[in-house]
């Protein structure tokens, strides 16, 4: 065979990087969609503006686009991730630094392929992976919604990412592994409810991006959906099969705790959560229904071993138990049992603490936030209230504490359950200063019925 | 038996060490500024200082105590000589009925310990779990940053009390 001559294997080598820089200008390279006048507010049918605020509060899309305290949507808030920390975008109608110029074909994209209106990829914290099955008509309703709502002034912050993580064509590459374009496909063996659950679980409420694992290049792994999760600095439980919660969920616990923040066999929705039912508190009761029947589901049917476990747990709870006589014990009864060894509904009294998945969970982190920050009451909610206990125990208290319950309710013995309380305090202060006021009043819940 | 310090005094307290603070405060030693008002460590008017921080003595036992420093309202000042975070609240007239008072005074007093410039925002949100009922938040809220203010005035002559 006749040797290649050097200028052929330059012409190889040129074509072959044509060839490549077509091949990744197609896969990163995006039209930007042309601007459009800002749409007056009044263009907008009211009807669609309100379906879209419940869709919205169903996606919880305020709580990652609003900082606590500032404006609604004005973007702004550091989601840490393990690249670095980015900073959500503003999605008011302001035409400089929001979405006024989107329009409806732009914001549609931006849902289902994380694009934004000139072309830049956008990172997953924007969980586009599950907005992908957002139907055309939802989408029309939540660009109602959002393009009706007050133009805040607030230019973006600059990411803090490291190099390579820092260059939007990496996006590309991550779509390419991980993003599934595709609408819902309903299951006509399910019920209609199942399956209205099924698409806003799996699409715009996107649980899965708390509490499913994710993988080393931030992506969920989707083989372990829903077997558990980290968000912010709190352990996202898994809810599936998995589920460390004593009593096992159904339905009807899933779809009370959901709609009113908590269940007396389950306690009350904390940390990121707790914004999450606070959303769910005001849209269609349809609409969180299907979620839970969704998850039963997804949860499945318990054991007969974990069903038996679950009312031992119960019978234990609602027996009045001898106090223990260790310095553990009885710091627990003076300052715990008052609220969580009553019989009282909240915000009078507390679960008993054997029905906590607190407890019942991996790891000591969602424990330790709780009795470091307690429960701050929400304005203009019935809201569940617990006090703070930063001040008056320290960290080895705190830690012999959550020891001490963990033992108690026949828990395997945590580990590093100091460090953690210490990790925990540090965020937390970290957090409180990072705060900038005391939360707006969210929106008024006897109000959410209008637009 | 336990020694408890308050108000700059040792103490020998017989008490169990699940004891509530304020139980102690006010039974043992008489020191009846705290309130006991929910018992569930909800409505803050039994808010004392440990340390330089506010707590809430309904819900914080004895055996937390250990070597550690309470204030109470009645360590602040006398009526002879309140201290500037009672001649605010006097000045302001920020009390009704008064109950939740000394909470709100002992939570308002560690703020300014470590602010004494705190902004409206940050005394709200330091204060929110201070319930009170009949209404006088506006007068606390000025009687704070007027307290903040003697706080910083060399001249703690009587200021003019503002007209409601």
């Amino acid at each position: 065979m006749k040797k290649a001559s050097p200028r052929m294997i330059g012409s190889i080598v040129a074509l072959a990087a044509i060839a490549g820089a077509i091949a990744v200008a197609v896969i990163v390279w995006r039209p930007a969609i042309a601007a459009i006048e800002p749409s007056a507010p009044k263009s907008f049918d009211s009807a669609l503006v309100k379906r879209g605020r419940d869709l919205a509060a169903i996606g919880n899309c305020n709580d990652c686009h609003t900082v606590r305290g500032a404006k609604d949507f004005a973007g702004g808030l550091p989601v840490p991730t393990p690249f670095g920390t980015i900073y959500s975008s503003n999605i008011t109608p302001d035409a400089e630094t929001g979405i006024g110029r989107w329009s409806e074909a732009a914001f549609r994209r931006a849902m289902q392929s994380g694009v934004d209106r000139e072309g830049r990829h956008l990172y997953p914290t924007f969980p586009y992976d599950h907005f992908t099955n957002v139907s055309d008509d939802d989408n029309r309703a939540l660009y109602a919604f959002l393009m009706t709502r007050q133009p805040v002034r607030a230019p973006a912050r600059e990411n803090q990412l490291s190099f390579p993580f820092n260059q939007r064509a990496v996006v590309a590459g991550w779509k390419l592994l991980y993003l599934r374009h595709g609408t819902y496909q309903a299951d006509a063996t399910r019920s209609a409810e199942w399956n209205r659950g099924a698409y806003l679980v799996d699409g715009l409420a996107h649980c899965g991006a708390c509490h499913t694992p994710r993988n080393s290049l931030g992506a969920e792994r989707t083989k372990a959906a829903f077997a558990g999760g980290d968000v912010d600095n709190w352990h996202a439980y898994a809810i599936n099969s998995q589920s460390p919660a004593p009593v096992p969920w159904d339905a009807a616990a899933l779809f009370q705790y959901l709609r009113h923040g908590w269940h007396p066999d389950h306690g009350v929705a904390r940390g990121p959560m707790a914004e999450v039912v606070s959303n769910l508190s005001g849209v269609p009761e349809n609409d969180v229904r299907a979620i839970a029947t969704y998850m039963a589901g997804v949860f499945g049917a318990p054991t007969p071993e974990a069903k038996r476990r679950g009312d031992d747990v119960l019978a234990q709870a609602r027996s009045q138990q001898a106090p223990q006589s260790s310095s553990t014990a009885s710091l627990y009864a003076a300052a715990c049992a008052t609220c969580h060894g009553s019989d009282r509904g909240p915000p009078y009294g507390g679960i008993n603490l054997a029905l906590s998945s607190a407890f019942s969970g991996p790891d000591a982190r969602n424990a330790a936030n709780i009795v470091l920050s307690g429960i701050r009451p929400v304005a203009g909610e019935r809201s569940p209230i617990m006090p703070d206990f930063a001040d008056s125990m320290s960290d080895d208290q705190i830690a012999s504490l959550l020891d001490h319950l963990r033992a108690r309710f026949n828990q395997p013995a945590w580990t590093n359950t100091l460090n953690i309380v210490r990790d925990a305090r540090r965020t937390q202060t970290v957090f409180l200063q990072t705060q900038p006021s005391p939360g707006a009043a969210p929106p008024d819940a006897t109000k959410r019925d209008k637009p | 038996m336990m020694t408890l310090q308050v108000n700059g005094r040792s103490h020998q307290v017989d008490a169990e060490p699940d004891t509530p603070l304020l139980y102690v405060l006010r039974d043992d030693l008489k020191l009846n500024a705290a309130k006991f008002g929910c018992g569930l460590g909800q409505c803050g008017s039994c808010t004392v200082i440990v340390d330089g921080k506010a707590v809430l003595s309904c819900v914080t036992p004895l055996m937390l105590l250990e070597g550690k420093k309470v204030t109470t309202l009645e360590g602040l000042g006398t009526i002879e000589t309140p201290a500037p975070t009672q001649r605010a609240f006097i000045e302001e007239q920020a009390a009704q009925c008064g109950y939740c008072i000394a909470g709100m005074m002992m939570r308002a007093q560690a703020l300014l310990q470590r602010n004494s410039k705190p902004t409206d925002a940050q005394i709200r949100a330091e204060l929110e779990l201070n319930l009170c009922r009949c209404g006088t938040h506006m007068r606390i809220l000025r009687a704070v940053h007027r307290a903040g203010q003697l706080m910083q005035t060399a001249d703690a002559s009587p200021a003019q009390r503002r007209t409601p």
